[in-house]
């Protein structure tokens, strides 16, 4: 989304206020290991990150998690950011939102409020959130959004149990009137990856929701309507991979709860070094640092990425997709069709296939999460 | 004459960027960065100014400027496509 960028610098700043949060979604971008984070950034520690950041050039601010509004001083941290100049964007469920709270927002310099769903059909939803209450919550916080003029996302994550209805995800968005919609199929990494089974949709699922989804777009540009709808294929029905965002430590900076700098959020389950904001400067981090510059340039890679002629556009991929799949971080992302463990993204492909309807998801929660950490 | 008046909409935020050394269009996750013509129009708009206005003032500062007129339409033309004006 960002156009001419010519030197490297964090121009986008996420910061992870807290992993907490009240729903347990299976696809969670989260750390497996989250309940063994270390103590959360204070209010002081937060705004320094902000002004250090600023400087460098960050224009864009998230505030995500976790859910962002377990933080009782959200508004406190959008004020300061806001007067340093940052486009402030608070990315949330919905949940511990109300009426009050989003006017707060308003008066503190808040821009924009972007409301993730997991599907428009409350069943699913409910299923998949681990909560009951959560889609009249949501619904009601998104039109609350709009009703005081803010601009507004709205973040459908797609997967094979709901992507089937994408039909009724768009006629809601619109209803809603959202000012974007991103249709984005989950990434698996993270919580997603050991969910892969059972999120992953066919690739007939995926060709429908994108013909559908094209056909709304020009329907509605052709009544004039302002709403832009993105869809995000996932990678695994690609030949080539995404390009690991946007070039690794090139725009993006995320700061997670405990202080941790990540060139992604995520990141660490890479086998390198993050610095924390606690004991180093951000400019240290960006500039210095061995896990900011371990991915930067091409040095690094292998082959068949190191002799590729279009290593530019990708860059080899996704690191951690690397990782997670083929066991070494340096290899090609397998997504690529040039990469000798492509075939893992095949299989999976074929799996998709498979009647998976019985495959158990694993909800984020602490105890899952203690699982992990122990295995 | 072209008296339509056009304001940035809501969802924009103009803004000088130090660190880019340029004027730039916030959105929702997202910037970009103008060139100086697009940069030079857009600091105009205010909600108060009709195109003709802006495009008299242009041409008071650069009164060389071959074309500018037209450029000038052609960018709201465009800004309007891309949902950063609105009339008002
Ligand atoms: S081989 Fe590597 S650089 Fe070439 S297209 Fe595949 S992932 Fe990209
Ligand atoms: S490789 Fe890059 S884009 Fe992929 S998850 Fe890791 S840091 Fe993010």
């Amino acid at each position: 989304m960002f156009e001419t960028a010519k030197r490297r610098q964090p121009l986008w700043l996420l910061a992870e206020l807290t992993y907490k949060c009240p729903l347990q979604c299976p696809y969670c971008s989260n750390p497996l290991d989250f309940a063994a984070a270390g103590q959360e950034l204070t209010t002081e520690q937060w705004i320094d990150v902000f002004r250090q950041a600023r400087k460098m050039g960050a224009a864009q601010l998230g505030f995500s998690g976790g859910e962002p509004l377990v933080r009782q001083d959200l508004e406190i941290l959008i004020a300061e950011a806001r007067r340093l100049g940052y486009y402030t964007n608070l990315i949330t469920s919905g949940i511990g939102l109300n009426a009050q709270r989003i006017a707060h927002f308003h008066d503190a310099g808040l821009d924009h409020i972007q409301v993730s769903f997991q599907a428009s059909d409350e069943e699913v939803n409910q299923m998949l959130s681990g909560s009951a209450k959560a889609f009249a919550q949501k619904l009601k916080m998104a039109r609350e959004v709009k009703a005081q003029g803010y601009p507004m996302v709205l973040n459908f994550v797609t997967h094979r149990h709901n992507i089937d209805q994408i039909d009724r995800i768009i006629e809601l968005c619109v209803e809603l009137e959202a000012d974007y919609v991103e249709l984005a199929t989950c990434q698996y990494y993270g919580w997603a990856f050991e969910n892969r089974e059972a999120l992953l949709p066919t690739r007939a699922q995926l060709e429908r929701a994108e013909r559908i989804t094209n056909e709304y777009r020009e329907r509605l540009a052709a009544q004039g309507h302002p709403i832009k709808l993105i869809f995000v294929t996932p990678d695994y029905y690609e030949e080539r991979p995404k390009k690991c965002m946007n070039g690794w430590g090139e725009l993006f900076l995320t700061v997670t709860p405990d202080g941790t700098a990540l060139p992604c959020h995520s990141a660490r389950m890479l086998p390198l070094t993050f610095p924390n904001v606690k004991d180093h400067s951000l400019s240290h981090i960006w500039n210095d640092s061995e896990g900011f510059n371990y991915f930067r340039g091409k040095g690094w890679m292998k082959e068949p990425c190191r002799s590729c002629d279009e290593q530019d556009d990708d860059l080899g991929g996704c690191r951690c997709q690397a990782y997670m799949l083929t066991g070494d971080m340096h290899n090609a992302d397998p997504v690529c069709s040039k990469s000798e463990h492509h075939s893992l993204i095949l299989e999976a492909r074929l799996a998709a296939e498979a009647d998976v309807s019985a495959t158990a998801m694993t909800f984020r929660n602490e105890r899952n999460s203690r699982v992990f950490l122990k295995g | 004459m072209n008296a339509a008046v056009p304001a940035i909409n809501r969802m924009f935020r103009l803004q000088w960027e130090e660190a880019q050394d340029a004027w730039v269009l916030l959105y929702p996750e997202g910037m970009v960065q103008l060139n100086a013509s697009a940069a030079e129009i857009l600091t105009r708009v205010d909600g108060k100014k009709t195109i003709t206005e802006i495009q008299t003032e242009l041409l008071t500062k650069y009164p060389e400027a071959e074309g500018l007129e037209q450029d000038v339409n052609d960018f709201f033309v465009h800004a309007q496509t891309l949902n950063w004006i609105r009339y008002v």
